[in-house]
């Protein structure tokens, strides 16, 4: 589970003074569920979920993951959480079995659990033809399963995405949403953040509006969708954010 | 502090090193290829044309000298040297290298000399340009053992004994063994090329496992997952550590080796010559040398974090080398101030990172251990390191620095 109490993130830049890149922002995520944060580029989804997963400290307010608090135990939420963005790279000079190898001993696994671990990843993500090939020379779709092995080799309880199918083939991207329905499936918290209306229509049970660093509307799109009068999310996502947009948080 | 986690870390870091062509070349094969280069290759380079310099028959000009024509003749008849028929343009030939010198004759030579009055012979060269400077050598060399010749025959005139304008002989002979003689030749050069090495050594490791990191995206990847950020910083810094030794140590085994051939080849020999660089004064000992390698210990230390320290507060591979070479000036001037003549070691002096241990490394290569001054160099550059290693973390810690775009 995931409960975030006020979050708040402020950065200092020299030109622009300081910038208040999430705001307040408070939420629940529940085990089974996918939550879904949909917003702009710049919104400030990137840096709610970079706090969760303890990259970043909060300027104000905190989150509990797996039980965990962020700012208190960050290296417990850590190891309770699988984090898989398009900026988390794979180590170029590694072979896809030492990449997840590493993150798995990072995790504290003995070396027993570890090979166990490994060898049940490997066999249901259907790794084993690039077992012992170096990264760099693997296919996109090749390294989005070593990095799908490398945050589940620990099993995770929870599971976050910050836009995990930006610039991806469709393919590809299909790999994902497919491994993100399976984390739900198997009883795990997921909360993912994306600006593709689609991907959240098809895989969220909670979806949360996110602009300028705030927490605009949040339910399920049946609920967002009787609160607005609208069914296309795109119109009700127009509808929260047109009245707050300024352009000033986008990239 | 359990050290575990930063066990993980290095031993990764170490897979991807030792795979890595750029960081096999900064560390293995620069140093291992950098002395033989330097010493056997250019130092024997060097030997072979200086042995070639003095096998050529140098031409000269004789200027004036018909009324001299004992001393012409004698000259003439000379194997080393070559007389040709002179010319106007002498001086422009000597610059051209057409002749390597000149010699002038004063009209009256032989007369003055009969009547016991002062004469000048001028030797005429191309100062600096080796080929002209051995035939000036040659020159004056059969000059003064002319005017021997006079001297004797005006003894002999008066019936004195020849040894009467030499009343006694001065011998100068070296006290000490051989390694000491090779220390205080090259000590400092020693000194110098293994601080140099550490910081070279340490440079490529420390940006890759920094600004590379972020460059190739992989930063956000390893601190997603739950190792603390100084056991992080600790992994990486040992790697680099790592890097930095084995390049000193590398290299000092090639320093031993290009020592051992350049004595096995008798490089100095082929040159003809002896003194300092004699080959019996090309001993260094192992002491010495090992005594080195642990006062650079800690310069290590220093540099590895220091390293660290600046390139990851670089957003890429390029942003962190033009932060770094400006660096390596600051650590070599200290390390070349260390070689100039006549500086030694003072309390003031113990206290300045990298001059300190350079200078020290010039007392040990000559067998001197001053233990206070080691204790407070060893200490002084620990502490340094110690909070070279601190910064490291804390910047670790500086999302500002993690993510700075």
């Amino acid at each position: 589970m995931i409960e975030a109490r006020g979050l708040c993130k402020r950065f200092r830049d020299k030109k622009r003074g300081e910038i208040h890149a999430v705001e307040n922002v408070s939420f629940t995520c529940q085990p089974g569920r996918v939550y879904g944060l949909l917003g702009a580029n710049g919104a400030g989804k990137t840096t709610t979920l970079r706090m969760l997963a303890t990259i970043l400290e909060p300027s104000d307010g905190t989150a509990t993951v797996a039980g965990y608090d962020i700012v208190a135990q960050p290296e417990k939420v850590r190891a309770s959480v699988g984090f898989l963005s398009t900026a988390t790279a794979l180590y170029p000079r590694l072979t896809a079995q030492e990449m997840v190898e590493y993150f798995g001993r990072l995790n504290g696994l003995d070396e027993a659990t570890l090979q166990w671990r490994v060898a049940e990843i490997f066999a249901r993500l259907e790794m084993e033809s690039f077992r012992e090939r170096r990264c760099d020379k693997l296919s996109t779709g090749m390294k989005q399963k070593v990095s799908i092995a490398r945050t589940l080799v620990h099993d995770p309880p929870v599971m976050i995405f910050d836009e995990p199918t930006l610039g991806l083939d469709v393919m590809t991207a299909r790999t994902i949403i497919a491994f993100i329905r399976e984390c739900r499936d198997r009883g795990k918290t997921v909360i993912f953040s994306t600006h593709v209306m689609s991907e959240v229509e098809k895989l969220c049970d909670t979806i949360g509006i996110i602009h300028d660093g705030k927490l605009l509307a949040e339910g399920a799109l049946a609920e967002l969708r009787a609160q607005h009068g609208e069914q296309d999310l795109e119109e009700i996502f127009v509808k929260v954010v047109g009245p707050h947009h300024t352009g000033a948080g986008e990239n | 502090m359990s050290l575990r986690y930063a066990g993980i870390v290095y031993r990764k870091e170490l897979t991807e090193a030792l795979r890595d062509r750029r960081t096999l070349i900064s560390t293995i094969l620069v140093p291992l290829l950098l002395f033989p280069l330097l010493s056997v290759g250019f130092g024997g380079l060097a030997s072979v044309l200086i042995g070639q310099a003095r096998q050529e028959t140098p031409k000269i000009m004789l200027l004036s000298g018909a009324d001299s024509p004992r001393l012409a003749e004698k000259l003439r008849a000379l194997d080393q040297l070559q007389v040709v028929p002179s010319a106007a343009n002498w001086k422009q030939q000597i610059e051209n290298k057409e002749i390597r010198a000149a010699v002038e004759i004063p009209p009256g030579f032989e007369a003055q000399v009969t009547q016991n009055r002062l004469a000048r012979v001028t030797i005429y060269s191309y100062e600096g340009e080796i080929k002209s400077t051995f035939a000036a050598n040659r020159i004056e060399k059969f000059l003064k053992g002319y005017r021997d010749d006079v001297v004797k025959t005006r003894l002999a005139a008066k019936n004195l004994p020849e040894d009467l304008l030499q009343p006694f002989e001065v011998k100068l002979e070296n006290v000490v063994p051989p390694e000491k003689v090779g220390g205080a030749a090259l000590g400092g050069l020693v000194g110098y090329m293994v601080i140099l090495l550490c910081m070279t050594g340490a440079m490529y490791p420390a940006m890759d496992l920094t600004a590379g990191e972020k460059e190739r995206g992989t930063m956000e990847t390893i601190l997603s997952s739950p190792i603390s950020r100084t056991q992080l910083v600790l992994g990486k810094f040992f790697l680099v550590l790592t890097a930095s030794l084995a390049t000193a140590a590398l290299s000092l085994f090639s320093m031993g080796v290009s020592f051992w051939a350049m004595n096995r080849l008798r490089v100095f020999d082929m040159a003809g010559k002896g003194g300092e660089l004699a080959p019996e004064h090309l001993k260094l000992s192992l002491g010495a040398v090992l005594a080195v390698f642990l006062m650079a210990l800690p310069v290590a230390v220093l540099f590895a974090a220091a390293m660290l320290t600046i390139s990851l507060f670089a957003k890429s591979y390029k942003e962190a080398q033009s932060y770094l070479t400006p660096m390596t000036f600051v650590i070599i001037i200290p390390a070349v101030a260390s070689m100039l003549p006549g500086i030694e070691l003072t309390p003031k002096l113990a206290v300045i990172p990298i001059l300190n241990v350079s200078l020290l490394c010039k007392e040990l290569m000559v067998g001197t251990y001053h233990w206070s001054y080691i204790a407070l160099i060893f200490l002084s550059t620990s502490v340094y390191a110690g909070a070279a290693i601190f910064l490291a973390v804390k910047m670790f810690q500086r999302e500002s620095v993690l993510f700075r775009s």
